[in-house]
């Protein structure tokens, strides 16, 4: 698998997808994406930067280990629905603030940040099997 | 309600759990000397109490309490009543004691810290379970009394007998709260009411027809825990314990709520037939058991705790008995059996802490180096033993005025009370004066005088054993009299002094102690006894006990066998047949098989998307390797999600395109992890089967869909969400919404399961043949 071709173009083409996964993750509200395809999506880039130059630039590259990202992501989406304490609404009730940084109108929500999390356990846990099966006698 | 309001009392009663924070921070700070900070947490909980005598006294029972959770009738809710109120005062009073001494007992111990912790959270427990009103917290805090008893047995956890020992307390307490909850249960059924108070003058439950099995449920729970015969085995094995544990909760406070529920109980439940049977013959045999069982033992803590279960067991029998002197008798000896038993043991924690043995044949002539312990033990006795002019006297006097009616039961019952009474007796003077007099032996440590933490308790114990004999006119009027007419349902006042009336009780006295000191001067020779009878018989419920365990784990091996067959094509299987028969079966036994369905005509690119699908799926099948058939899944897939797109479902269809993609990707990757041989090399006579349940899973899905949609839609929820997806919840993409908003909930639901599958097949991933092997054999031969 590891062809000069693959492994040259492997790190551009995981760093699109994840820029791309981000762009889909935001959009979600609006248009078709949302966290858990950006998700899948992060998770294949890291499958194939892994797959075409080895599992520990992957693992220096994203620094945390997967499962612990994909942790953080379950305390964002469940701090997002504590959240709405402070309101006096029931779980999970959507909070919004609506903003304008720089002329430009940004709705900001708990929302947000709970589709954030979901993106986070997606790429997580998914990342976390890939690596795991791309890494054979290498040390986990 | 006193004047001080609820927000007081409610704060004693978390009062201990705080204390139980504190600890191992002050116990890092001042060592052993915590204890004389740590004991002011109970010894202000003692006079908050002791401020609700005079009301309590003045027949005015105080309540308080919050309400929970409305809808369901939870609340936080206490009632004291004298009842209540003695049993309070009993564990704060008693539990100040114990807090000093254990400073004194366990000096030194690295985990001196964790213990005082673990014995405060008993204490709030304790406290809980017996000023509680409402159901739900009466069963919490009674449950939590058996996980802090487990904690405080299994405090040496290093040694297995603490373990075990622990281990059953639990298993035979616990088992017995689960029948409390279920009795409590049937108690709300029939009244429709949810706390004791509530209950407390009605008639319906006597009336009830379901009054037999509320009746047996609550036993079970009260009798486990107050350990009579035959659940009484975890008692004496429970003295693994460090010894203060030991004097507080086995014989002071802990096993006495078993006594405190029947007692609770008695006014809505006693007076019936199967009461006044089932209590005293339980009882009687537990009080005889007990105090037979302790002749045998040489330990001077076994020996304390046999006559703790023979205590508990006259208390049954004594509650159930039924009539006024008995309940009044049950009353004065619950309190002084804990005054005199509390101050015998932490007797025996401080001679074995002094001379290292707890040995009574290795034991004599100690009483010159320490005399303050002698004389608490001393007076201690005298009280166990019934003498005047002590609380233990005036106990038995009533108990023997309550039973010597001269009618049936009395009769025998009588007899029973004065064997165990006599045997308590010589215990009481083997364990309190044996070890003290006679000629000095050598023990492993030369014994002198401990230091005043160590003294301190089981001295203001026994002498308050004397007091409150002396001062009898008062303690009846503050706490006897308020407790017995809780427990008796009506006013009672007690009048017995320790002025000997000369009658039939100070007659059945004199020849207890009689007996007693006959007893006391053959103990030895009861001993040699009582062990070969015991020989003899050979079986316990306590080896019981090992082989009701052991049968459960053997034959939750065989079940495991049977159903964890360790074959990924088993599990499988299976899963795939109860799909298909889940599939199936609704459909055929309900006539619910889809009509034939039409088709509209399709556009020339769908037949080409379809054609896409079906040469994937021929190329699964027909796949010379594995790799092959894998990709050619992910291309059917792909036309899948292909036609989602052309449906109209852009969100779902870009979701299949990932989700085949990685599904290839992964699956080839654990291909070349399992190192198969890359074909499929079984004869076609294996292969049938498994392609007969594929066909019959993608029939019955199919068939299953058509029936689905030929169903009208109810387009209720597609309505609602379209109109207010951008109203409510500002988002145009009405999948996306519904994902992280609307049905948000269920979204959190999915990332945790998606997270805890991910470590678990990370787990799967790391396990390298060789190593980290689940041996079910050898752990087998290990556990047996």
């Amino acid at each position: 698998m590891r062809t000069l071709i693959f492994r040259t173009i492997a790190p551009y083409l995981a760093s699109l997808m994840v820029l791309f996964s981000i762009f889909v993750l935001l959009r979600g509200h609006n248009e078709p994406g949302g966290g858990f395809i950006a998700g899948l999506i992060a998770a294949s880039a890291f499958a194939i930067y892994g797959i075409a130059c080895g599992v520990s630039p992957v693992r220096r590259a994203i620094y945390f280990h997967p499962m612990t990202i994909s942790g953080i992501g379950l305390l964002s989406a469940a701090s997002a629905g504590l959240m709405s304490i402070f309101a006096g609404t029931p779980f999970l009730t959507g909070l919004w603030a609506p903003i304008d940084v720089l002329g430009v109108h940004v709705d900001l929500s708990s929302v947000l940040l709970f589709d954030v999390g979901v993106y986070l356990v997606v790429l997580g846990s998914l990342t976390s099997i890939a690596l795991g099966l791309e890494e054979r006698e290498e040390r986990i | 309600m006193a004047a001080d309001g609820p927000l007081l009392t409610f704060f004693v009663l978390i009062l201990p759990f705080i204390a139980a924070g504190l600890a191992p921070l002050l116990t890092r700070w001042l060592a052993h000397n915590a204890a004389w900070v740590l004991a002011l947490a109970p010894l202000f909980i003692f006079y908050h109490f002791a401020g609700f005598l005079p009301s309590v006294a003045a027949g005015e029972p105080v309540a308080g309490g919050y309400s929970w959770i409305e809808r369901l009738n939870v609340e936080f809710s206490w009632y004291l009543d004298g009842l209540s109120l003695t049993f309070a005062l009993l564990i704060s009073g008693i539990g100040t004691l114990v807090v000093l001494y254990s400073g004194g007992y366990l000096k030194g111990n690295p985990q001196q810290g964790r213990f005082f912790s673990f014995i405060l959270m008993f204490m709030g427990a304790m406290q809980g379970l017996v000023v509680a009103d409402s159901f739900l917290m009466l069963f919490v805090f009674w449950e939590l009394t058996s996980i802090t008893s487990f904690l405080l047995i299994g405090f040496d956890h290093v040694r297995e007998a603490s373990r075990r020992a622990a281990l059953q307390a639990l298993v035979v307490t616990g088992a017995g709260g689960l029948s409390l909850l279920a009795g409590l249960l049937v108690i709300t059924s029939i009244t429709g009411e949810h706390s004791l108070s509530a209950i407390l003058d009605s008639d319906a439950l006597r009336a009830s027809p379901l009054y037999i099995a509320a009746l047996l449920l609550i036993l079970g729970g009260a009798f486990t825990k107050s350990a009579q015969f035959p659940f009484h085995f975890w008692l004496p094995n429970a003295m693994e314990a460090p010894t203060p544990v030991s004097a507080y909760l086995h014989s002071a406070t802990m096993v006495k709520a078993g006594v405190y529920l029947l007692m609770r109980l008695n006014p809505v439940m006693g007076e019936t037939v199967a009461w006044e049977t089932i209590l005293p013959i339980f009882g009687g045999t537990t009080l005889l058991v007990g105090t037979l069982l302790a002749v045998r033992q040489t330990d001077l803590k076994l020996m304390l705790a046999y006559t703790t279960v023979a205590s508990l067991g006259l208390l049954v029998m004594l509650t159930g008995f039924g009539s006024k002197v008995a309940v009044e008798a049950a009353v004065l000896y619950l309190i002084a059996h804990s005054m005199f038993k509390g101050a015998l043991f932490m007797v025996a924690g401080a001679i074995d802490h002094e001379t290292g043995t707890r040995d009574i044949t290795q034991l004599g002539g100690i009483g010159r180096a320490m005399p303050i312990t002698f004389a608490a033990a001393v007076l201690a006795a005298l009280s166990m033993g019934g003498l005047p002019p002590f609380f233990g006297f005036l106990a038995k006097e009533e108990i023997y005025a309550g039973l010597a009616t001269g009618a049936g039961w009395g009769i025998l019952l009588t007899v029973v009370a004065l064997i165990g009474n006599a045997l308590m007796f010589a215990i009481g003077f083997a364990v309190g004066l044996k070890p003290f007099t006679g000629a000095r032996v050598e023990t492993p440590k030369t014994p002198h005088e401990g230091p005043i933490l160590l003294w301190l308790g089981p001295l203001v114990l026994a002498v308050s054993g004397l007091v409150s004999a002396l001062l009898s006119e008062g303690s009846h009027h503050l706490i006897s009299s308020p407790m017995a007419s809780a427990v008796y349902g009506e006013p009672v006042s007690i009048h017995i002094s320790v002025i000997p009336h000369i009658g039939m009780p100070l007659l059945l006295s004199v020849i207890t102690v009689a007996l007693g000191i006959l007893a006391y001067m053959s103990l030895a020779r009861g001993r040699a006894a009582m062990t070969s009878t015991l020989a003899a018989i050979g079986w316990g419920p306590d080896r019981g006990f090992d082989q009701a365990i052991r049968g459960l784990i053997r034959s939750s091996y065989s079940v495991t066998g049977v159903i964890q067959s360790g074959r990924l094509d088993n599990y499988v299987t299976t899963v795939f047949t109860v799909l298909i028969a889940a599939l199936f079966v609704p459909m055929l036994v309900f006539d619910e098989l889809p009509a034939i369905p039409t088709f509209s005509p399709l556009h020339f690119y769908e037949w080409a998307v379809l054609a896409v699908a079906f040469i994937g799926l021929g190329a699964v099948v027909w796949a010379r390797d594995r790799l092959t058939a894998i990709v050619s899944l992910g291309i059917q897939g792909f036309a899948v999600a292909l036609i989602f797109m052309l449906l109209g479902a852009p969100d779902l269809s870009f979701t299949q395109f990932m989700v085949e993609t990685l599904a290839v990707v992964i699956l080839a990757l654990v291909m070349t992890r399992l190192r198969l041989s890359p074909t499929d090399h079984r004869p076609t006579r294996e292969k049938v089967p498994d392609v007969l349940i594929a066909v019959a899973c993608g029939l019955g899905l199919s068939l299953f869909l058509l029936r689905v949609i030929e169903l009208p839609f109810d387009t209720t929820l597609s309505v609602f969400f379209a109109e207010n997806s951008r109203v409510i919840a500002h988002g145009r993409n009405i999948v996306n919404v519904i994902l992280v908003d609307f049905r948000g909930l269920d979204t959190l639901g999915e990332i945790a399961v998606v997270m805890i599958a991910g470590l678990a097949i990370l787990a799967l991933v790391r396990i390298r043949p060789g190593r980290a092997q689940v041996d079910l054999k050898s752990a087998r031969e290990r556990e047996s």
